[in-house]
C-alpha cells in the first residue's frame, strides 16, 4: 500500500523532470538575442492598448461556479460506487436521492438561465 | 513464472534478490526498484509521443489525400527527430510583463499532468506501474492538473488572445469534467472497485457492452478535455491566433505540442482500459506478456477513431459546446447513473431465486444493462426530436425584398 504511493511520489519527480530538463537545456544552447521590439506582446502587428487583464464576460465565471458545485458533490459518490456490492437497497436509494438532488440543482440552474450563453 | 511468459516480473524479482544478496536493506531495495519502474514507465510514455506525432501526421496526410511525412527514414518514420532538433535550438521569447514563474511552469504542468496518468494504466496483468486502490479518482485528479496548465499559460502571457484562450479553457475543459466523472462512476459501480487493474479484472464482459452510453460520454468528454478539433476552441487559429500558447516559443511551445499529442493517445489508452477490457484477450492467463499486445491493439483502434474525428469534424461554437455539455451530456449521465445503480442492485437481489448457471450470470447481467441502455437511447432520441421541431419553428414569414407588380386587368381577360 505504502509502496504504491512511493511509486507515485517517485513518478511525480521523474515526470516533472521529463519536460523540465529539456526546457532548461534548450535554454542553455538556444540564442539569447532579445530586444524591446521582439519581446512586445503580440497583437496582430499593432501595439497593445490598455491593460491585458481586462473585465470579462460573467458567463465564464458562472460556468466555473456551476462546475465547482458539481465536482465537489461528485467526489462523494465515489465511495458509494465502490461499496456498492455491500449496500442494502436502502443504501442504494440514499445514493439515488443524492444524485436526484444534483439533478434538481442542474434543472434549477437551467431554469435560472445560468446555462445560457447570451 | 518464467522469463518468456512474464519477463518484467522475472527481471524485477531477479534484480531485487540480487540487491538483497548484496546486503542492502529491504526498504532501500524497494525504493530502487520503484524508481527504476517509474523511470521506465515515464520514458515509455514520453518516447511514445515521438511515434504518435509521426503516426498522426501520416494519417492526417493520407486522409487529406496527401503523402504526409515521407523523407526521413522509411515512410518518414524518423521525421519527428529533425523537428525536435530544430525546435531545441530556437530562442525563447518571453513577452514583456509576463508572470515569469507561472509562464515557465505552465508547459511543464501540461506535459506532466498527462504523463502522470500512465502510472496507473495496466499494460498486462502483471505489468502495471502501480495499482492504487483509488486509481480512478487519481485519474480524475491528475486530469484536472492539465486544465490548470492551460489556464496558467493563458493567464500569465500578458496577451489578450492568450487570456481569451484561458477563459474558454475555464468554460470548456473544466465543464466537460462533470460528464467525464459521471461516466467514470458507471464502471466503478459495475466493477465495485476504483483500482484500474481490478476494473480490468472485473470485465469478464467488456463494460462497453454493459454501458455503451457511459463509454460514449466518457470518450466525447475526454476528447473535449484534450482541446483538439472539433473542440479546439482554446487555440482556435482563425479566432485567437494560437489561443493560450500564442506567446510561447521554442521548446516551451514544443512541450504544449507534446502534451496535446500525448493526451490524445492517453485518452485512447484510458478508453481501451476502462471500457474495452484493457489487456484482456485470449491466452493472457497463460502468457501475461500477451496482454501488452491486446492492450496496444485496442488502444490504437481507439486512437485511430480519435484522429479520424479530429480530421473530419469542423469546430463547434462555444455556446453549442456548452449546451451540449450541460443540457445533454450531464443530464444523460445522471439518469444513466441512477438507472444503472437501481437495475444492478435489483438484479443481485433477484439473482438467488433465478437459479442461473454460474457462467451465465455476467452475460445475463450484461444483457439487462444493454437493454437499459437501449431504452435510454430511445427515450433520448424521442426527446431530442421534439426539441428539434420546436427550435426549427418559423416565427415570421420572410419579407419579400420587392413585390411583383399587379398584372394589368386587360391581360387577365
Amino acid at each position: 500500500m505504502q509502496s504504491d504511493w512511493l511509486f507515485i511520489g517517485l513518478f511525480l519527480l521523474i515526470v516533472a523532470l521529463f519536460p523540465g530538463a529539456p526546457i532548461f537545456l534548450a535554454g542553455l544552447i538556444s540564442p539569447h538575442r532579445s530586444n524591446t521590439q521582439k519581446s512586445q506582446t503580440y497583437e496582430c502587428g499593432l501595439e497593445t492598448v490598455g491593460d491585458t487583464w481586462v473585465q470579462f464576460r460573467v458567463q465564464y465565471y458562472i460556468f466555473a461556479l456551476t462546475f465547482l458545485v458539481f465536482d465537489v458533490e461528485l467526489v462523494f459518490l465515489f465511495p458509494w460506487a465502490v461499496a456498492f456490492g455491500q449496500l442494502s437497497m436502502f443504501g442504494v436509494l440514499s445514493g439515488v436521492i443524492f444524485i436526484l438532488i444534483l439533478f434538481v440543482e442542474l434543472l434549477a440552474a437551467w431554469r435560472k438561465g445560468v446555462l445560457e450563453w447570451a | 513464472m518464467n522469463f518468456i511468459s512474464d519477463p518484467i516480473t522475472f527481471i524485477a524479482n531477479w534484480l531485487g534478490n540480487l540487491l538483497l544478496s548484496w546486503g542492502l536493506s529491504q526498504t532501500f531495495v524497494t525504493v530502487i526498484l520503484k524508481f527504476i519502474g517509474a523511470g521506465l514507465v515515464g520514458t515509455f510514455g514520453f518516447a511514445l509521443v515521438i511515434f504518435t506525432i509521426w503516426l498522426e501526421r501520416k494519417l492526417y496526410g493520407r486522409i487529406q489525400d496527401r503523402l504526409g511525412p515521407n523523407r526521413v527514414g522509411p515512410w518518414g518514420i524518423f521525421q519527428t527527430f529533425p523537428d525536435m532538433i530544430k525546435i531545441f535550438t530556437k530562442e525563447y521569447i518571453t513577452p514583456v510583463g509576463a508572470d515569469k514563474v507561472v509562464y515557465n511552469l505552465a508547459p511543464i504542468l501540461s506535459v506532466s499532468a498527462v504523463l502522470l496518468t500512465w502510472a496507473v494504466i495496466p499494460f498486462a496483468p502483471t505489468i502495471v506501474g502501480t495499482e492504487v486502490n483509488v486509481g480512478v479518482l487519481y485519474l480524475v485528479a491528475v486530469g484536472a492538473i492539465g486544465a490548470l496548465g492551460i489556464i496558467l499559460a493563458g493567464w500569465s502571457s500578458n496577451n489578450k488572445y492568450s487570456l481569451l484562450g484561458a477563459f474558454r479553457a475555464v468554460a470548456q475543459v473544466v465543464s466537460y469534467e462533470v460528464p467525464m466523472v459521471l461516466a467514470l462512476l458507471v464502471p466503478v459501480l459495475l466493477g465495485r472497485s476504483m483500482g484500474v487493474n481490478s476494473l480490468v479484472n472485473a470485465q469478464s464482459v467488456w463494460f462497453i457492452v454493459l454501458s455503451p452510453i457511459a463509454a460514449l460520454i466518457f470518450f466525447t468528454s475526454s476528447m473535449a478535455e484534450t482541446g483538439r478539433a472539433p473542440f479546439d476552441l482554446l487555440e482556435a487559429e482563425s479566432e485567437l491566433v494560437a489561443g493560450y500558447q500564442t506567446e510561447y516559443s521554442g521548446l516551451k511551445f514544443g512541450m504544449f505540442y507534446v502534451g496535446e499529442f500525448l493526451h490524445a493517445f492517453t485518452i485512447s489508452a484510458l478508453t481501451a482500459t476502462i471500457f474495452f477490457g484493457g489487456w484482456r484477450g485470449p491466452w493472457t492467463e497463460q502468457v501475461p506478456i500477451l496482454g501488452v499486445a491486446w492492450f496496444f491493439i485496442k488502444t490504437f483502434i481507439v486512437y485511430f477513431v480519435v484522429v479520424l474525428i479530429r480530421i473530419s469534424m469542423p469546430r463547434l461554437r462555444i455556446d453549442q459546446m456548452l449546451n451540449f455539455n450541460w443540457k445533454f451530456l450531464t443530464p444523460l449521465a445522471l439518469v444513466l447513473l441512477v438507472l444503472t445503480a437501481v437495475l444492478d442492485k435489483a438484479f443481485y437481489l433477484v439473482l438467488p431465486s433465478l437459479n442461473l448457471l454460474e457462467a451465465a450470470i455476467p452475460w445475463v447481467r450484461a444483457g439487462m444493462h444493454l437493454l437499459l441502455n437501449l431504452f435510454i437511447v430511445i427515450i433520448t432520441v424521442q426527446l431530442l426530436k421534439s426539441y428539434k421541431i420546436k427550435s426549427v419553428q418559423v416565427v415570421a414569414k420572410p419579407k419579400p425584398i420587392a413585390v411583383a407588380p399587379e398584372p394589368p386587368a386587360s391581360v387577365i381577360s
